[in-house]
């Protein structure tokens, strides 16, 4: 594969859409093969698109594409490389599994490529040496340092030996050391490796100086394509950064003149931000650790440091939105109170996200933020005048807020943050993704603000040179503030070259003094554990260990990879495992969120109606009458209310629903009766609840009829005579007549619909909005394999809820298990494979993880609770609810459950039921696999 | 005065918020509709195409007489099995109902002998088991008394019984399927409207950058709380006007105006219950799975399908505590019964009441959980 005159990838007129947006516009490019080759631009440009692309991930639109000499329209050739290829998607650990541990996680990408387990431990062993996170190879991803993370990352991608290996953005956000350390370990890894090529992004122009082919990208577009120098060469700049800039079209430049900065003025004001020895606690891990800096008013001081290092939670701190654990802060000399709105209107603030409303066009962004402050109309429509022009915001007044280009939107932020005129500005990395030019634009606006309208800025990023052009700057590293100075101060205090060499300098101080205070202090156990921790992660490069890794014992056996494969579909499922047991909050409602509310379901759905409240209106207040009402009383049925004395108030009493029955005995009643005029009693049932108005109407008729005999009787005649015929209903499967018997059986189909079919969607949607579906579309993986792979833990947990909620059944509600437990069984096996499938499909339809919880729990409720049968059986409905009915899976199960439960039927009379749950999951993953696509759109 | 300009304004953008979601306007949309005229028109009758067989070991006139008054919409024409498909048949739940009429009926039935007809229920449907078995029993008794007198005309009782139905006079069953249908869905969406209205704004960030502007806590729920409620309002009217009253043909005795109100505060209270499982749930998959364990009870148990009298004793306190139990009676009184405010203002104030404690428990628990979120 060593054949340096080969192509990697040919691009030709490739175009790639999202919404009208062409993210990749007809490129045509020829990537080499056997070098370090870089993606060069700011967010946007469309590189991941175009890395996208090529790694397989994401699905050809339009024009030509060969990656490692075939068509990737082509899913044979894409099959066939797939395991050639490793593809290490942009943010940090975005296809990691964060509740997984390093080992786990190198785990699972080995089974992927059909590793056994002897060869992924040597590979685990050798990789975790080499990077330096063998001694952290039972921690969660999640809990990893940003620059671990992106080691890690790395690990996994190298762990089936790529032949092109992608690397999106590999660095951003990470602190200089680590960063420094990541080029160094892929420059080891390619000197082992020399066949091995190599295709990275970057938005750090300095970095790409190391690279040894470039492709300048703007707009979904090749600016210019070749080496470092051949770049600068040409547009006659000396760094990178001022070439790119040269390559952009004219328009988009913007103004060349150098940012120049006014220098401060000193003032003997009080300070605008004092803190003093801030710190902030998370449970046992401290975010921010006894901090303490004073910025002068109109100064311009920058927090520089990596992600995670604490920068937004001293700034959460500083205004108010998160309560220190220890320390002061003070703002103006006064003590930072969250509830102090007054002093808020004097800070403007913005944070690290874009935090806009996306769904509001730029005025009304503006118009609602002038609003909130309560500036006068005239003042509003003022400063809005001001802000656009000055901002250039003009042509995009009405443009929605989320359809602005990165650059634009920072600007809007930074106007909606100064409408009100604050005295100060929070930055929180406002720069991250955008363009130099735009971020050259954006200083411009910083620093008129900072010299011609005195206001404060505190402004953090992980940019070198837009630290350099800050008043003073404050390292920070793992919650703690190095040292803070002028930039200038601080280079020449560590006789570097330049800042970036004088942070790693300080870094490394910091580091070294963690050791030597471990020696010492033996008994701070906790602290003692992460330096050690921290040492082995900034660890010098093991090479022989590295060089060990090169050797790998046998080629793959890479043609074999794409068959369907039992132990990776386990390999989907093992993971699954570890991270719902590793998540309390699912587990937790996986088991006793069901037995909740099987309880809630089976008591609070009572078919049997009693208790009813009844009151008399007895016009005649005769033996006779009181004869005829004491048939109503001392029944379970019934519940005498006071007397009535007037029709009014049987109105009122119907009304209020104070009563749900009133019987009124006519004048002369029992006068009438004497003389056999066939007196007329009136029975006013409160019809509003039609069921149990017929369930009350039996109940009248019941009582009267008893009457009716019993008068009889008394008179000296044979009631029984009087009939022609005998009656003798038989209740047969609930002789007591209970409702109990009925919903008991019923309420777990409800449940073992709802929440396995949950858990699964929204299993399904995190890890499309997570992103660690890539390992999906760039590993060997099938979509059987991955489908079912998935689902079994959740079936599993399924299953384990059945037992849970037929113990309850049997014990609890007092309903026994009659019939075939085991077709029961099989039945609920069924069952929960049909919602489990079910969840799968919808959250494959959808978008976001909102979309597919809400579809899931809106889809299901409704057919499950009205038209299965829980209350009214499926074959008494009509119309739609009727066909809804019977196409829903509830019905059958409910159906089975009654049938053994109550009915107490055996496994053969069970099988009619059991074979057509069966046909339900097959069907509904047959549908998911069609619409679940391996490649991204 | 300028903490509710702030509410209105930042109600105003919640209302854009939502209506820029095309996946909660169609749930929005199919809630008050169809799922309402779906749940109303399937659940027609409490009895209705009842399965029934018949077993004739008499074959006489009488024995198909009684076969031939069982008829739709009640019942299925039945089937004649044997003596020895019955137990097999109501197994497998072939009928709901099982007549055996024995060998000389009609001759035992002249001779005076009386004879006795069993009636074999499926005891597992409850409702219908009841209802079926008293239609049944009447069928017969009056097809024998037929056979007996050869007329119509039944044997005169001493004291005769008149059923009256007050506000349903024709017991259609659709106009409560209708109404508790459209109750569940206002419980269900407004829930869902506010705490995604909440969470949404804290996985995009916003959240914090309200709150660093001068605004409080009371007045960024407010607003949600206003927004989202209005929005359940112009709906549920709509729904109230055009598929409940104009499709469905459901009257409403009382007043509208009335209505309308108790509703509004039965939205505060049910955005109040959105806003606190918005604050507790960090994330949306965690919303969904909290609200599912809330809904359910708060549709099971508001009265709806059972009414509250017939619950078990143990449960039946804890309705109380449940805003939806409430509505629930208030809005029946006022639809079917016509109630006005004299009769019904003990609701109103429990429902206003039970929304002022879960409005400021949320609000309290949104302060905290602001103050600790990472």
């Amino acid at each position: 594969m060593a054949e340096q005159n080969r192509l990697i990838a040919r691009i030709q007129g490739v175009t790639h859409t999202y919404k009208k947006i062409h993210a990749v516009d007809d490129i045509t490019l020829d990537i080499p093969s056997g070098l370090m080759v870089g993606l060069l631009g700011p967010d946007g440009v469309g590189k991941s698109t175009l890395m996208g692309l090529i790694s397989g991930a994401r699905k050809l639109q339009q024009g030509h594409l060969e990656v490692l000499g075939g068509d990737m329209a082509s899913a044979a050739h894409r099959n066939m490389i797939g395991p050639s290829i490793a593809y290490m998607p942009q943010g940090l650990g975005k296809n990691l599994y964060a509740e997984l541990s390093v080992e786990e996680n190198l785990d699972f990408f080995g089974k992927l490529f059909g590793q056994s387990s002897a060869e992924r431990r040597a590979r685990i062993n050798r990789l975790t040496k080499a990077t330096g996170l063998h001694g952290f190879l039972s921690r969660p991803a999640g809990k990893l340092s940003g620059g671990m993370k992106q080691k890690l990352g790395l690990c996994c991608s190298l762990i089936h030996d790529p032949d092109l290996l992608i690397l999106d953005e590999p660095t951003t956000g990470v602190d200089p050391l680590s960063r420094r350390q990541f080029w160094q370990l892929i420059a080891t890894i390619r000197q082992e490796r020399p066949s091995m090529s190599v295709l990275v992004s970057t938005a750090y122009m300095d970095e790409a100086e190391g690279f040894d082919w470039l492709v300048a990208m703007d707009a979904g577009r090749v600016l210019d394509t070749g080496t470092p120098e051949a770049l600068k060469a040409r547009t006659g700049a000396e760094d990178l950064e001022t070439a790119f800039v040269r390559l952009l079209p004219k328009e988009k430049r913007g103004d060349i003149t150098e940012l120049v900065i006014p220098p401060l003025e000193q003032s003997e004001a009080t300070p605008a931000i004092v803190a003093k020895g801030l710190t902030r606690r998370f449970g046992s891990f401290t975010a921010v650790d006894n901090v303490s800096f004073e910025i002068q008013a109109g100064e311009i001081f920058g927090f520089l440091g990596s992600n995670g290092c604490g920068k937004t939670t001293t700034m959460k701190m500083l205004t108010g939105l998160l309560p220190v654990s220890e320390g002061e802060a003070f703002l103006f000399g006064k003590p930072v109170d969250a509830g102090d709105l007054e002093t808020r209107k004097r800070v403007g603030f913005m944070t690290q996200a874009f935090s806009l409303y996306g769904e509001l066009t730029v005025a009304q962004n503006l118009k609602l933020h002038a609003r909130l402050f309560h500036l006068t109309p005239e003042k509003t429509l003022e400063r809005i005048n001001t802000l656009v022009e000055r901002f250039s915001l003009a042509e995009h007044l009405d443009a929605l807020a989320s359809s602005l280009p990165l650059g634009m939107r920072q600007r809007l932020s930074l106007a909606v943050a100064v409408i009100h005129e604050p005295e100060m500005l929070i930055l929180d990395e406002p720069t991250s993704g955008v363009d130099p030019v735009a971020r050259d634009g954006f200083w411009q606006l910083l620093v008129e603000l900072s010299r011609q309208d005195k206001v404060t800025i505190f402004i953090s990023t992980h940019f070198m040179n837009e630290a350099l052009r800050c008043d003073r700057i404050s390292l920070m590293h793992a919650g703690q503030v190095l040292v803070y100075d002028k930039p200038q101060h601080l280079v020449a205090a560590k006789g570097a070259d330049s800042l970036e060499e004088a942070f790693i300098g300080y870094l490394e101080d910091a580091i070294s003094e963690q050791e030597q205070k471990q020696d010492v202090h033996k008994k701070e156990k906790e602290k003692q554990g992460a330096q050690k921790q921290e040492k082995q992660q900034q660890a010098p490069l093991d090479q022989s260990a590295l060089s060990a890794v090169a050797e790998t014992t046998e080629e793959p056996k890479k043609a074999k990879l794409h068959r369907f494969s039992v132990s990776r579909l386990l390999a989907y499922s093992y993971r699954e495992i570890m991270e719902v047991i590793r998540d309390p909050v699912r587990m937790g409602f996986a088991f006793l969120g069901s037995a909740l509310l099987l309880i809630v379901i089976a008591y609070g759905i009572s078919l049997d109606v009693e208790n009813l409240n009844y009151a008399a209106l007895d016009h005649d207040q005769t033996p006779a009458s009181r004869d005829y009402l004491s048939n109503f009383e001392g029944s379970r049925y019934f519940n005498k209310q006071p007397d009535l004395h007037s029709k009014e108030a049987l109105d009122q009493g119907l009304k209020s629903g104070d009563i749900t029955l009133a019987v009124e005995i006519p004048p002369g009643f029992g006068r009438s009766l004497k003389k056999g005029e066939t007196p007329e009693i009136s029975a006013w049932i409160d019809g509003a609840n039609t069921t149990r108005a017929n369930t009350i109407s039996g109940y009248v008729s019941g009582a009267h009829i008893n009457y009716l005999s019993e008068l009889a009787a008394n008179a000296g005649v044979d009631a029984s005579a009087v009939s022609k015929v005998t009656l003798e209903p038989r209740y047969r499967y609930n002789p007591t007549f209970e409702t109990i018997y009925s919903i008991g059986p019923k309420a777990p189909a409800v449940l073992l619909l709802l929440f396995p079919a949950i858990l699964m969607a929204v299993s399904m949607a995190r890890e499309k909005e997570i992103g660690t579906i890539t390992n999906f579309y760039v590993t060997p993986t099938r979509r059987l394999e991955f489908l079912i792979g998935k689902q079994l833990p959740y079936i599993g947990i399924g299953m384990v809820n059945f037992v849970t909620l037929t113990l309850l059944v049997v014990f609890l509600l007092d309903v026994p298990l009659k019939g075939s437990f085991w077709g029961l069984a099989l039945g609920a096996l069924l069952y929960v494979f049909t919602s489990t499938s079910f969840g799968l499909l919808v959250s494959t339809l959808t978008k976001s993880q909102v979309a597919a919880v809400f579809a899931t729990a809106i889809l299901l409720i409704m057919p499950t609770i009205n038209f299965s049968g829980l209350v009214q059986p499926t074959s008494t409905m009509e119309g739609g609810g009727h066909i809804i009915g019977l196409l829903w899976p509830a019905s059958y199960y409910m159906h089975l459950s009654v049938a053994a439960f109550t009915k107490g039927l055996g496994f053969t009379d069970l099988i009619g039921d059991i074979l057509v749950l069966s046909l339900f999951g097959p069907i509904l993953i047959a549908i998911t696999a069609a619409f679940l696509k391996k490649q991204e759109a | 005065m300028k903490a509710w300009i702030n509410i209105f304004w930042l109600g105003t953008k919640e209302l854009r918020s939502v209506f820029s979601d095309i996946v909660m306007v169609v749930l929005i949309l199919y809630s008050f509709s169809l799922a309402i005229y779906s749940q109303a028109t399937a659940t027609s009758e409490s009895v209705n195409n009842a399965s029934v067989a018949i077993v004739d070991e008499d074959h006489s006139t009488l024995s198909r007489a009684i076969a031939n008054a069982l008829y739709p919409p009640y019942f299925k024409a039945p089937e004649l099995i044997a003596p020895n498909q019955v137990d097999q048949s109501m197994d497998l739940d072939h009928f709901m109902f099982v007549i055996e009429i024995p060998p000389q009926f009609e001759e035992d039935v002249r001779k005076g002998r009386q004879p006795s007809v069993k009636i074999n229920i499926d005891a597992t449907a409850v409702t219908q088991a009841a209802l079926g078995n008293q239609y049944i029993q009447n069928i017969i008794v009056d097809e024998v008394n037929h056979f007996i007198n050869r007329s119509d005309k039944t044997t005169p009782y001493p004291v005769t019984q008149v059923q009256r139905r007050a506000f349903n006079p024709n017991g259609t069953g659709m106009w409560f399927g209708a109404m508790n249908a459209l109750i569940n869905q206002i419980s269900l969406i407004t829930i869902i409207l506010t705490g995604a209205a909440l969470l949404r704004e804290r996985e995009h960030g916003t959240i914090e950058h309200l709150l660093v502007m001068p605004l409080n806590s009371f007045q960024i729920v407010m607003s949600k709380v206003w927004a989202n409620g209005l929005i359940i309002l112009v709906a549920f009217t709509l729904s109230m006007q055009l598929v409940v009253e104009t499709i469905l043909d459901v009257p409403i005795s009382g007043s509208r105006v009335l209505l309308l109100s108790g509703t509004t505060l039965y939205l505060l209270a049910a955005a109040a219950i959105g806003i606190f499982l918005g604050t507790i749930a960090r994330t949306m998959a965690q919303f969904a799975l909290l609200m599912i364990m809330v809904i359910v009870p708060i549709t099971m148990l508001s009265g709806g399908l059972t009414p509250v009298e017939s619950q078990p004793e143990i449960i039946q306190p804890m309705t109380w505590l449940l805003p939806s139990r409430h509505y629930m009676s208030f809005a029946q009184a006022v639809v079917f019964r016509g109630a006005d405010l004299s009769i019904i203002w003990p609701q109103l104030l429990i429902i206003t009441g039970l929304g002022g404690i879960f409005f400021s428990a949320s609000l309290a628990l949104f302060r905290r959980s602001i103050a600790t979120s990472h």
